[in-house]
């Protein structure tokens, strides 16, 4: 098998233990609640991230509308789970959700997905209001007030498996000759378009995959916090999701998850200093992106560090 | 039928005409070049039989080996898929992407493997890409580009940037390759190596080529036949040597002599 080599056993390795680790203190009671909801938050936003940036940062397809995803996949979770209270329904909860946010993902990427750039932002912001208000009007969300008593799955072990699964799926993808097919749209895509490549085809694979994911991190997210309401899933929780994937670098999965870690930390750091906090958070992303105006990692990953391309400042690059 | 027929092809701009009334044959295995000044509408004429323009109005049939298919208003996609393969005058190479992996994406069309294999990397999956690979390489070795496959493609030097755009357009596996201006911006030395390896990828790979170039050197070497255009109009066709002493094409290029002075 290939896929059994050195450089993937150890990937597997340090996952298992850093899982072992965390499941070790969790289960010792040295980890407080507090920092278990980081914890939950970390992994739902990574998996927010890398969804977006397939989208955003691979594909380039701009879009402000992943919480509307998010939204869809915690509704149709929370619902299911509501009724089904049980670990299967929990799954199936997810499952359901997931494909749900896929498929409106398919919906709204054929028309939307001709726009390029600011257009397709403002249309795909749009479409996330659309879907917020739907769920504000809606019995079966029950409005305004949200759905509450929603029974609690997700823990640290199924976290840490779906934050796995959707970094090694999207970068299966991404390393796969589909995933070639959703960067070269973004490099160049009227020559990916004369190089074969239907090109609207693959935009909407990148927008729907990117939907799933996104549905995936809303299941998880209701079946943690208990309550879920429209105000939740707002444009502002797409800017939340954008500044990580800009921060991490447009293109970069190790930079996604650095920077959702990062971020993370940074906003538990801050509590302590509740009247200067959002201003020192909005001043250090200032201050990062003035020195690193591709984001942290730019379009490498951390195992192209140790290899071919040049991390910092490309000489040969300036002089063009 | 040749293998490929153009009919009556018209593109207009609103009162623009780029290109009006070309007709055109190309047989298998050819090399035909396609001239005119600046303006003349060549790129026009490109981008028609490549499908990024429609048509308004007129006929672009492809012809491989008995199946007739017409062209015009198909997808670029879909025209490449039939067989026609591109480079562009500006180069339009995925920059940010390694040698290999350009050669790489233009080979997607035949990939058989799909997007579930795509997510668990199945045994098809690395056969499929050690193929691919393997194939892409065997192509840059070509153009001398193999020694080159990690490096990005925006750090090669122009020359062979340009020849990079060949082999990711060969990688379609065409049977017709169309070369917007390949030698432009090229020194002497670098068109006539330009030249030999046009020559040999037609002969080893048994393509028909159509070319646009504005260096006579290397049209009137290699070229079998010529199309010459101006304000959208075909004003000659034939070999090299009527061309050169054509005289509506000397007075295209230079303007028409004063009759009375």
């Amino acid at each position: 098998m290939k896929a059994l080599t050195k450089k993937n056993l150890l990937i597997l390795g340090s996952i298992l233990l850093s899982f072992a680790i965390v499941q070790g203190l969790i289960m010792a009671g040295l980890l407080n609640a507090f920092y278990e909801i980081t914890l939950a938050t970390i992994c739902i936003n990574i998996i927010l991230a890398v969804s977006l940036n397939l989208v955003t940062g691979f594909t380039g397809q701009f879009s402000l509308g992943h919480a509307g995803f998010m939204s869809i996949g915690a509704y149709v979770c929370a619902i299911i789970n509501m009724e089904m209270r049980s670990t299967s329904g929990f799954l199936l909860g997810i499952f359901a959700g997931a494909i749900a946010a896929g498929l409106v993902g398919i919906l709204i990427g054929i028309p939307t997905l001709r726009l390029k750039g600011d257009y397709l932002a403002i249309a795909t912001l749009g479409m996330a209001e659309i879907i917020r208000v739907l769920f504000l009007n809606m019995e079966i969300t029950n409005g305004a007030a949200g759905l509450s008593g929603i029974p609690r799955f997700t823990n640290w072990p199924w976290l840490c498996l779906f934050t796995v699964a959707t970094v090694v799926l999207i970068n299966n993808f991404l390393h796969s000759s589909p995933g070639r097919a959703c960067i070269s749209i973004r490099e160049d895509e009227i020559a990916a378009e004369s190089m074969g490549i239907n090109t609207t085809k693959y935009k909407v694979m990148a927008f729907a995959i990117g939907a799933f994911f996104a549905g995936t991190a809303g299941a998880l997210y209701s079946s943690y916090f208990y309550i879920i309401q429209p105000g939740r899933f707002d444009f502002l929780k797409s800017i939340d999701i954008l500044v990580i994937v800009v921060l991490g670098g447009l293109g970069s999965m190790t930079g996604s998850i650095f920077a959702a870690i990062l971020l993370a930390i940074l906003t538990t750091f801050l509590q302590s200093f509740t009247a200067v906090r959002m201003i020192v958070y909005a001043a250090l992303l200032v201050i990062i992106m003035i020195f690193r105006p591709k984001g942290l990692m730019g379009t490498t990953e951390i195992n192209d560090l140790f290899s071919r391309r040049p991390f910092f400042g490309k000489k040969d690059e300036r002089i063009e | 039928m040749s293998l490929l027929k153009v009919e009556k092809l018209t593109k207009s701009f609103g009162g623009l005409t780029a290109v009006s009334n070309v007709n055109m044959e190309i047989e298998k295995g050819e090399l035909v070049g396609l001239i005119g000044p600046n303006g003349a509408g060549k790129t026009t004429l490109f981008n028609l039989l490549t499908g990024v323009y429609v048509p308004s109005s007129g006929q672009i049939l492809l012809d491989i080996e008995g199946n007739v298919k017409e062209l015009g208003g198909l997808k670029p996609y879909n025209v490449t898929k039939s067989g026609l393969a591109r480079t562009f005058q500006n180069i339009r190479l995925f920059k940010d992407l390694t040698v290999l992996d350009n050669v790489r994406i233009a080979m997607h069309q035949n990939v058989k493997y799909g997007m579930i294999r795509a997510f668990f990397h199945s045994n098809k999956y690395f056969e499929e890409e050690a193929r691919m690979t393997k194939e892409a390489e065997d192509l840059l070795e070509i153009f001398n580009l193999s020694g080159k496959k990690n490096e990005l493609a925006k750090n090669l030097p122009y020359g062979e940037q340009r020849h990079l755009e060949i082999v990711r357009a060969m990688a379609t596996k065409p049977v017709l390759l169309l070369l917007d201006e390949p030698a432009a911006g090229m020194n002497p030395n670098e068109t006539a190596a330009l030249t030999g390896l046009i020559q040999k990828i037609r002969k080893d790979y048994g393509l028909t080529v159509l070319l646009i170039e504005h260096d006579m050197s290397l049209v009137m070497k290699i070229c079998e036949r010529i199309y010459v255009l101006d304000y959208g109009m075909l004003i000659a066709a034939g070999k090299p040597e009527e061309i050169r002493n054509n005289k509506r094409v000397i007075e295209a290029y230079l303007g028409e002599e004063v009759s009375h002075a």
